[in-house]
């Protein structure tokens, strides 16, 4: 098991590596001047344009901008922002506020997504079988700012249960971005639960668990569920993947400062470093995730082994 | 979805343009102006909402809105501007600043203290005037010193980083409290350019432990500085700006200046999204949005009442004519266009009275302002179609108009096209594909085949800024913003004229007269000045937005 990590983790070093100079090479590809759109409709003196072409090495071809760039990376130097502002201050302030969003999102998805899939496969065609598969398809299908602006005006301004925007007054700010974020996943994973437990059901060994005389309780939670949640819990570690990769629409309606605002600022105004850093983060983070996913597959299902 | 606030406050029309987008009925009524609210009394705290400042907070890079509102109660300047006027009123540090020949001019400063307790003395101008028109040091306001003797030692020449020289030639400290500046040309109006964020005093911890510019501890200083800045405003920062988050300011005890704070303390609060800053202030949980999403326009004067003001802007939008293309180099084309828009309509049809039509070059908020002094610039369609076809105008061949992409252009754009459409016979073309990153870079490259939008916000409240830096012979790109290339040998004259006049009011005269003249040469269309909004909560009072569109967070009372 050990080797098998290793190994996963050593192949995602030339992964990263690609990830980050397709990355870089896009932004570089970018039409027009940075600088110049900075400035705005008054242009900086000439020298002053140039002084800062050099400062980001904006003049150079893109393999030595890259080069450059790798060369910070050795020396621990992620570069910096067009204010100056190093890119390890920027993940600094922004990592802590997305995982927090993101971890609170999942424990929506995880827990009220696994009752109602739960809920629903052991009371098959009931009227609450029938009403997690009205609501999932209706919030699957209501795009996300919509959810957000709703949810903000009704929860946050009309009836103030929930602050309104901001981390500012701690934890209960991030408890209705995060239901937002997690309504998505949370009817997906609801859906997943409910059609792998049906189907596992069905099964002869659960006929035999039940002929045994097992509580309908155990029979469920001891055997059914455990096999029924290989798809789950690779559904929610790559959720997870995608929610730390921030969340540009949410994070924007709520005013949370995250990730996800952080990358829409820099690709905005094309800083390449800014990008490139943050990027690669995702990049590793689902990285680190799929093997998270596949680790814990072999936790759950023991027929499962890495060698 | 995501509306930007932040943009570059040269470029504020376009994001006014961006929120201006639902149609039809009037505005609200402009409330009473600042003086009818009550006198609150001093004491408690509020909020305020801006977007993530773009640069450092160091005055001389601070050159777009959101950092500049961030340091309007941080800095006090030489000189103020009234709040609703824009008029220089000599209340900031400078005692007394004088030129008998407006070339040389004597600064006396009275006393003044930093923030650190440190003394505002005549060093304080000069070290941070050198170091933001140094090349090296790469600031964005860095042309504000241009017109000072011995700005161009200060440029590195082409290949090199540092320059020649790192003092400027034309500043001298005289003692402590004076200081002389000397321009290369005289300006008569230069007191007024003054008040401008870029010209504020920092303190000898600017420059490191020593005091000195251009040692080695320069740098770590200056990075420090620019998360907490030391002023010499009414209020000071308690921690550094916290990019995403904002800061709290609180009230400067022992501030030098006459216009002490009101409040106890601000909490200037980050927003990506205006959309949630203005349900913040719905739901009390902000008390000042300087800015309203554009959807609100018609529900915000209802359900705000006098808590939903507005005021002019110093935003002038135009379409410019590329005088390099031969289809525009006649004037009577450029005039007949122009009588061909009917801009009233647009403004009141597009954008909802959030913009008011342009008849003039020089805005509203400066002195010197004449309502209608464009006469090219009234809706005649009649006399546009038959002064085009006095010309040898080809009107087979469609016009390309030219916009930058997703800044909310395009409506209106549309609509000027179907209004040359229909009153000239002209074919259009929308040309709004480019990002502003590549709009800029064409419209210096002489790069457009027909009318384009810009915009100008002012850096100081005269009307030579509204005339000399965009059309003047010595503005042309790459030195400037003269994008229309246009070239008048007696425009440059008269402004320089106006430059030199032994008063301001001489001053005035002569800048109309070159106003007159570059309307009836026409190398823009004027279209529209803009419009600020904003909104606030109960618990404040007196609320007031000056020209460059900054709350002035010291005049803010709180209800108790």
């Amino acid at each position: 098991m050990a080797r098998y990590i290793a190994r996963r983790l050593l192949l995602a070093i030339p992964v990263l590596f690609g990830a980050s100079f397709l990355i870089f090479a896009m932004v570089f590809a970018l039409p027009g001047d940075p600088i110049r759109a900075l400035a705005g409709e008054r242009a900086l003196p000439a020298a002053v344009q140039a002084q800062l072409n050099e400062e980001y090495n904006l003049n150079d071809p893109l393999l030595v901008q890259y080069g450059k760039y790798v060369a910070g990376l050795a020396q621990g130097d992620l570069g910096e922002d067009f204010r100056g502002r190093p890119v390890s201050d920027i993940l600094e302030q922004t990592v802590p506020v997305t995982v927090k969003l993101s971890l609170v999102a999942l424990a929506f998805e995880a827990v009220f997504g696994l009752i109602a899939g739960v809920l629903a496969g052991i009371r098959q065609k009931s009227f609450f079988d029938s009403l997690v598969l009205v609501t999932t398809t209706l919030v699957v299908s209501i795009p996300v700012f919509v959810l957000g602006f709703v949810a903000q005006y009704v929860l946050g301004l009309k009836l103030g249960i929930f602050p309104i925007a901001g981390v500012a007054s701690g934890f209960s700010g991030y408890l209705l971005p995060g239901f937002v974020l997690a309504a998505l996943s949370l009817a997906y994973v609801a859906r997943l639960t409910r059609t792998a437990l049906v189907e596992n059901l069905r099964n002869d060994y659960v006929r035999t668990a039940k002929a045994k005389g097992l509580s309908p309780m155990s029979v469920v939670g001891k055997h059914t569920l455990r096999n029924s949640l290989i798809p789950v819990v690779t559904f929610l570690g790559a959720d997870l993947g995608a929610l730390l990769s921030g969340a540009v629409v949410t994070e924007g309606i709520f005013n949370i400062p995250g990730l996800g605002r952080a990358v829409f600022q820099a690709i905005q105004n094309q800083e390449g470093t800014v990008v490139v850093g943050i990027v690669t983060l995702f990049v590793f983070v689902y990285i680190l995730f799929n093997l998270l996913v596949d680790v814990l597959y072999a936790a759950l299902d023991p027929r499962i082994r890495y060698e | 979805m995501q509306v930007h606030r932040k943009k570059l406050r040269l470029s504020s029309a376009l994001l006014v343009l961006a929120l201006g987008a639902t149609a039809c009925g009037g505005g609200g009524d402009e409330p009473a102006g600042g003086d009818a609210a009550p006198e609150g009394e001093a004491g408690g705290e509020f909020s305020l909402y801006v977007t993530d400042p773009e640069n450092p907070l160091i005055p001389s890079n601070t050159t777009e809105s959101e950092g500049a509102q961030v340091l309007e109660p941080l800095f006090t300047g030489l000189a103020v501007y009234d709040t609703e006027t824009s008029e220089l009123e000599m209340e900031g540090v400078a005692e007394s600043i004088e030129s008998d020949d407006s070339k040389t001019w004597t600064v006396k400063l009275r006393d003044w203290k930093f923030h650190d307790g440190t003394d505002v003395t005549a060093d304080s101008f000069v070290n941070a005037w050198n170091f933001a028109a140094n090349s090296n040091n790469a600031q964005g306001a860095s042309y504000f010193f241009a017109n000072i003797e011995g700005y161009d030692a200060l440029q590195a020449e082409e290949g090199q980083q540092v320059p020649a020289g790192t003092t400027l030639s034309g500043l001298k400290k005289v003692d402590d409290k004076t200081f002389t500046v000397t321009l290369t040309q005289p300006f008569r109006q230069y007191p007024v350019t003054l008040g401008y964020t870029a010209f504020n005093p920092l303190p000898d911890a600017f420059f490191g432990a020593d005091g000195q510019p251009g040692t080695a501890d320069d740098k770590a200083a200056q990075d420090a500085f620019g998360k907490k800045p030391i002023g010499n405003g009414p209020y000071q920062v308690e921690a550094d700006f916290t990019p995403g988050t904002g800061v709290r300011l609180t009230r400067f005890e022992d501030y030098s200046g006459e216009a002490k704070g009101m409040a106890d303390a601000v909490d200037i609060k980050v927003y990506t999204d205006v959309n949630t800053a203005y349900t913040d202030v719905q739901g009390g949980n902000l008390d000042i949005a300087p800015d309203i999403p554009p959807e609100t326009i018609e529900t915000a004067p209802d359900e705000f009442g006098e808590r939903f003001r507005d005021r002019n802007s110093s935003s002038f939008t135009y379409l410019g004519f590329p005088t390099y293309d031969d289809r525009f180099a006649d004037k009577k084309v450029r005039q007949a266009f122009s009588m061909a828009i009917d801009r009233k309509a647009i403004t009141d049809s597009i954008f909802n009275g959030t913009f008011d039509p342009a008849y003039s070059v020089i805005s509203p908020v400066v002195q010197g302002h004449r309502e209608d002094a464009c006469e090219f610039c009234e809706y005649k369609p009649d006399e546009a179609k038959a002064l085009l076809a006095e010309t040898d105008f080809d009107t087979s061949k469609p016009v390309d108009l030219w916009f930058n992409a997703g800044a909310g252009h395009d409506e209106w754009v549309q609509a000027v096209g179907n209004q040359l459409r229909d009153n000239l016979g002209v074919q259009f073309k929308l040309q709004g594909g480019l990002q502003f990153a590549e709009y800029l870079p064409k419209a210096d490259e002489k790069g457009f085949t027909g009318p384009f939008r810009l915009g100008w916000g002012m850096d100081y409240p005269s009307p030579q800024n509204y005339l000399e830096p965009l059309y003047s012979t010595s503005a042309l790109p790459p030195n400037g913003s003269n994008t229309a290339f246009y070239s008048n040998p007696e425009f440059d004259e008269l402004v320089k004229q106006g430059n030199a006049a032994e008063s301001d009011e001489e001053a005035i005269e002569i800048y109309q007269q070159a106003e007159d003249l570059l309307l009836e040469d026409l190398p823009v269309a004027p279209m529209f000045f803009g419009k600020e909004q904003w909104v606030f909560s109960e618990k404040v009072d007196n609320v007031n937005m000056d020209a460059f569109g900054h709350v002035r967070v010291s005049e803010v009372t709180v209800n108790q």
